[in-house]
């Protein structure tokens, strides 16, 4: 099938701007991004740069993939990353626009890629279990109901790609982040530092600049591990212990 | 030069715990003035900073992702065998241990993988104690599952993400250190080259991705974590970045390379669909526990498939080839991976393959639905319930152990699998070899440990299902936190090195010159369409079989290549910006390097034995047929570049506690 | 800063003011409408015109009225500061940008801003309109059993002759209706009670209550206006 890509170029000779691209011979098994892999590789053979955009395992769980297709974060397949979605979905003679995340914790580098370290300083902040190596029990010592384990999992397979926080109109990250205050605060190794890990993420959070939440609830329409905003209630309802109900105070 | 393995002495049950009991430390206020580079942030690299860190090193911890969440660890699907016996099914360390040995086809190092097995409870131990998610029985206990070859049920896992959470596990352990700045964190930084001085390593040059700028940074040691080489094959089912280029500069510099003819070909992929493809997907062995491999008995069946004619459904159960069963009804499905492959190519190769390129056989669940459907049916007291409801009973928990392996395969193939028989074909997966390391993980370069998939040390000729994770994280949580003592211990008083020190700026002068040297090519190809032909040479006759003859066409080829490359390459862009092309470019060129080594090991292995499959080197019914005599030994082959051919040093295996055995899964 | 503003001005314990804020004027809401219903009895105006003298004069509802107040202003300046912060979120915006939510209105979650705003300049008109006249003592006075009260009956029906405001009034309510479309359910997210098994309940309540009481509000005008 032809296609017309309006993508976003930014960096050298592009100020920040959609250019539009003709791609022909594209077949409905290819992934999006092996669709993009042609385009480059035509650049490339016409001499010119290649559009830069972030991808690793393509199997949808390094969350490196990030872009907004047609003004959806990873495309309007829900449940899907970017790498996963097949052009099946796309229909001969269709104009796709391509834009990066935005956010603006999350500055463009080059074209479609992102900064995110954003993510990596919340989760630095205090989305850990203080345990040193060596220091563990028997792994059986600590029985954890399996419904409980199920729901702090469904939290844990956030894959950090940021779409939640590209798909709100707030650029709010607390899908994100409370899907990891969520998972250790669920376990009883990670329920030991709970008062101290969500006010720490929290601030943090607000520090890197993003939105507050305002329950659109886009994030989790987008986000392709499908992870619930239940778990933004229960961050609010850990913060709140937290902050007023607790001893715990993050200077 | 003389390869000493440094193995401790004393029983093999015993050499680990002796070993630590007696080797050097140093002490805290010293631990504070040494200074370790960590090269690759995953399962084996994160680990090891995190741990390096928390003892009070000071730690320097870099990767080419934007984060370390992304390494390929995150990948593993399936699970992390330890030898915990939580199932009361007979498993011990020596079990694991012996299993490990066995099959990686007696091609490792004993005392390496005994004391795999060993730290293997610890892993779990720890890991729960993180956080991580591991599956659990309604008791709260954690659940086990099998995996293919072995008897016992002693993998751990976490839904089909298991390595995406002990990934994210580890990351969080070095997040923490990060932000108890024991270790300083450096993302999107290549590393492009080692610094040795007087003999040891110390130092690396690395490239930040963002600006291009080449920088230099010291340590008293440093840790490659940098993971495996599967892509030398262009399509494999490692991340798109995965590269051999830290491991090769290493090899550059003087560090051996390990039996790099050792690639494992995984059984359970999703198969080729189209030329355009980038890479593979794998669909996790775990799946082998409840479905059964087979094509159809007659060639026009299967070409009636191919045509489209007929889907997998319409071959009844007479006219199927259970070929796995047959062949192996000790282990049947779950015979190893090796063995798998091989299976499917022999399957195929007979024109029973079942995808429109004829390279695919059928994985089917429909079995294994109808087998519990009619035990959840039962449950629930119902004793003669009809066909349908079991079918929906059944999925539902097919669902619950796989649904996301399911969907993604649908997404992939646009096939329902519940429906439809999943196509698999084999794939490569994993790379056994690697840098050459002692039982401490150090290289032959003193002040050099390479840790993970990296090195080569513990698999063999074959690795085990759910083991890389064990490897990677034993490595890098229990093992080189003690053994890099052995080095730094005559360290503490080495000052800090300078990094505008003259080994330091002669480095960085080699690198910038070589990525000078690609740029200014400025040919008519496409780096991609060099690593693309690269793959297929490999594929071909470095792949899942391969003969003498075909290798010696191949290592002239593959220079021919290189030739080519560096007269016709086309890198765009320039080196003082966000350039992938030239990233890519960098790493094509040392895979050629690497798979003209590759080539040149198999073609002198003249043996099969586990990945590594000769043609002229079967028994009678095709299984492999290893040369014990003449083989048992470690090749690991120094590269000195400048057109000399690499050169073959030896390491011989002692096996004192196995028996080596023709490894049978009948 | 102390623990208290730290907590206050962070991003949840804003939306904490937010959402209690929000709940106090919901429950509001439902006060406003039993006074507004008094309008419908075919009396002249007494009923309501009692209702307003016992809602201006009992000192717990005055002090209950000044929380009021505050609350709207609070609810209004902190909404209005969120919406600012939460817009400079994002510098570049989209191109193309679809929004898809779940189990909320997609329109109302993304315009609670805007939608705020109209009502508050409702809000302010309304004021002015009714209240403002009463406390200002300009209205004429009726008296019923010896009692002298305000003829706020006579200003209400008066406006709503006037089919103009009749229809502002109304298109008020609907932006009304959109606002606690989000606004109910958002509030109860914020509080932390989400909950799968009593969530679908907490929604089918903010549903109906969005759409019923704005609608009875809106009714009451309409049919003053045909009853002329």
């Amino acid at each position: 099938m032809k296609l017309t890509l309006k993508i976003w170029r930014q960096g050298g000779k592009f100020k920040g701007e959609l250019v539009t691209y003709q791609l022909d011979n594209v077949s409905e098994h290819m992934s999006f991004l092996e669709m993009l892999d042609v385009l480059n590789e035509e650049l490339v053979q016409k001499k010119e740069e290649p559009v830069v955009f972030e991808h690793d395992c393509r199997e949808g769980i390094c969350g490196t993939c990030s872009m907004v297709i047609n003004g959806y974060p990873h495309g309007p397949m829900q449940g899907t990353t970017a790498c996963q979605l097949h052009m099946r979905h796309f229909k001969d003679g269709d104009t796709i626009t391509i834009e990066p995340f935005r956010a603006k914790s999350f500055p463009v580098l080059k074209d479609l890629a992102v900064d995110r370290a954003a993510f990596d300083r919340i989760i630095q902040a205090g989305g850990f279990v203080s345990v040193n190596t060596g220091q563990a029990q028997d792994a059986n010592s600590i029985p954890i109901e399996k419904e409980q384990a199920a729901e702090a999992f469904d939290a844990a397979a956030c894959i950090g790609c940021g779409a939640c926080v590209a798909a709100c109109p707030n650029s709010s990250a607390m899908l994100f982040t409370s899907a990891k205050v969520a998972h250790l605060s669920l376990m009883p190794q990670g329920e030991v530092e709970k008062q101290r890990r969500v006010q720490a993420m929290v601030r943090q959070m607000d520090e890197e600049g993003f939105g507050a939440c305002s329950n659109i609830t886009a994030c989790e329409a987008e986000c392709p591990k499908e992870i619930s905003v239940e778990y933004i209630a229960k961050l609010n309802r850990d913060y709140f212990a937290s902050s007023l109900g607790s001893e715990t105070k993050v200077k | 030069m003389k390869l000493d393995g440094k193995v401790p002495g004393g029983p093999l049950e015993e050499k680990w715990t002796q070993y630590r009991s007696s080797m050097p430390l140093v002490a805290p206020n010293n631990k504070r003035r040494l200074e370790v580079i960590v090269v690759g942030t995953g399962l084996a690299g994160a680990s090891a900073a995190a741990t390096l860190g928390e003892l009070g090193y000071n730690v320097k911890a870099f990767t080419f992702h934007d984060s370390p969440r992304r390494a390929h660890s995150i990948a593993a699907q399936g699970g992390i065998n330890a030898a915990k016996n939580y199932q009361n099914d007979g498993d011990s360390v020596y079990r694991l241990f012996y299993d490990t040995i066995k099959g990686g086809d007696y091609r490792s190092r004993e005392a390496n993988v005994h004391r795999l097995a060993e730290v293997s409870r610890n892993i779990i131990d720890q890991a729960v104690a993180q956080g991580v998610p591991f599956a659990r029985d309604y008791g709260g206990l954690l659940a086990n599952r099998s995996f293919g070859g072995v008897q016992v049920s002693r993998t751990f896992y976490a839904r089909g993400q298991t390595g995406q959470q002990l990934l994210l596990g580890a990351y969080q352990s070095l997040s923490r250190q990060i932000s108890l700045g024991t270790v300083k964190m450096y993302n999107r930084h290549e590393m492009l080259d080692i610094v040795r001085i007087d003999g040891k390593a110390r130092g690396i040059i690395a490239r930040n991705l963002i600006t291009g700028e080449l920088e230099r940074h010291a340590a008293h040691a440093v840790v490659l974590a940098s993971g495996g080489y599967g892509n030398v094959f262009y399509l494999s089912t490692n991340a798109m970045m995965c590269n051999v280029s830290a491991a090769w500069r290493a090899v550059r510099r003087g560090a051996l390379m390990a039996n790099p003819c050792f690639t494992q070909i995984h059984p359970t992929c999703i198969p080729v669909s189209g030329d355009y493809q980038s890479k593979l997907t794998l669909m996790s062995e775990s799946l082998r526990n409840d479905g059964r491999v087979w094509v159809p008995k007659k060639q026009e069946d299967a070409k009636a498939i191919r045509e489209g004619k007929k889907t997998g459904l319409d071959i009844p159960e007479a006219d199927r080839d259970y070929y796995l069963e047959r062949r192996y009804p000790a282990f049947g499905n779950l015979v190893p991976r090796d063995v798998a492959s091989r299976a499917a190519k022999t399957a195929c190769d007979e024109g029973l393959g079942v995808a429109p390129t004829g390279l695919a056989v059928y994985l089917d669940f429909s079995d294994a639905i109808m087998r519990y459907g009619k035990s959840k049916a039962h449950s629930s007291g119902n004793d003669h319930p009809d066909e349908k409801l079991v079918k929906e009973l059944g999925t539902a928990v097919i669902s619950e152990k796989y649904g996301n392996l399911f969907e993604m395969y649908e997404k992939i193939t646009g096939e329902n699998p519940y429906i439809y028989p999943m196509k698999i074909y084999p794939a490569v997966h994993y790379t056994m070899g690697g840098l050459w390391v002692d039982y401490n993980l150090e290289t032959n370069i003193p002040g050099l440990f390479a840790l993970g998939e990296c090195n080569f040390s513990d698999h063999g000729a074959n690795r085990l299902g759910a083991s890389a994770l064990m490897q990677g994280l034993a490595d890098g949580y229990f093992v080189i936190p003690y053994t890099i003592g052995t080095f730094l211990s005559k360290e503490i008083r080495t000052p800090k090195f300078d990094p505008n020190g003259e080994a330091f700026k002669a480095t960085e002068k080699a690198v910038k010159d070589r990525i000078d040297n690609l740029l200014s090519v400025q040919g008519n190809q496409s780096v991609e369409s060099f690593h693309r032909r690269l793959g297929s040479i490999m594929w071909d006759y470095c792949g899942m079989s391969r003969n003498a003859e075909g290798l010696r066409k191949a290592v002239q080829m593959v220079r021919e290549l290189k030739a080519e490359f560096y007269n016709d390459v086309f890198v765009p862009g320039g080196n003082n910006e966000y350039n992938p092309e030239l990233e890519k470019a960098l790493r094509v060129a040392d895979f050629m390097e690497l798979g003209e080594t590759m080539i040149l090991d198999a073609l002198n292995r003249d043996e099969s034995c586990g990945g590594h499959f000769r043609e002229e080197y079967q028994t009678e019914d095709g299984e492999a047929l290893r040369d014990d005599e003449n083989f048992t030994y470690v090749a690991a082959w120094e590269y000195p570049g400048n057109g000399q051919e690499p050169i073959l040093h030896k390491e011989e295996l002692v096996f004192e506690n196995v028996e080596l055995k023709t490894r049978s899964y009948k | 800063m102390s623990w208290f503003s730290t907590f206050l001005t962070s991003s949840v314990g804003r939306k904490l003011v937010m959402s209690l804020t929000g709940l106090f004027l919901i429950i509001f809401l439902v006060v406003h409408l039993i006074g507004n219903l008094q309008l419908l009895f075919d009396d002249g105006g007494e009923k309501f015109n009692l209702y307003a003298k016992f809602m201006t004069t009992n000192p717990v509802i005055k002090l209950t009225s000044y929380l009021l107040y505050a609350g709207i202003l609070l609810h209004a300046i902190q909404g209005w500061l969120l919406w600012r912060s939460n817009a400079n979120a994002r510098e570049t915006k989209y191109a193309v940008k679809v929004t898809r939510t779940v189990n909320t209105n997609s329109f109302a979650s993304r315009n609670m801003g805007w939608l705020g705003t109209i009502i508050f300049i409702f809000i302010l008109i309304h004021l002015y309109q009714f209240w403002l006249q009463m406390k200002m003592g300009v209205l004429e006075m009726v008296t019923y059993e010896d009692v002298e009260v305000d003829n706020l009956y006579y200003v209400v029906a008066q406006a709503f002759q006037n089919p103009l405001y009749v229809v502002f009034y109304v298109i008020c309510m609907v932006v009304i209706a959109y606002h606690l479309l989000h606004g109910f359910q958002s509030a109860f997210q914020t509080l932390g009670l989400n909950h799968s098994k009593y969530s679908p309940l907490i929604r089918t309540v903010g549903r109906i209550y969005a759409v019923v009481v704005p609608l009875a509000f809106a009714f009451i005008p309409v049919y003053m206006y045909l009853q002329g």
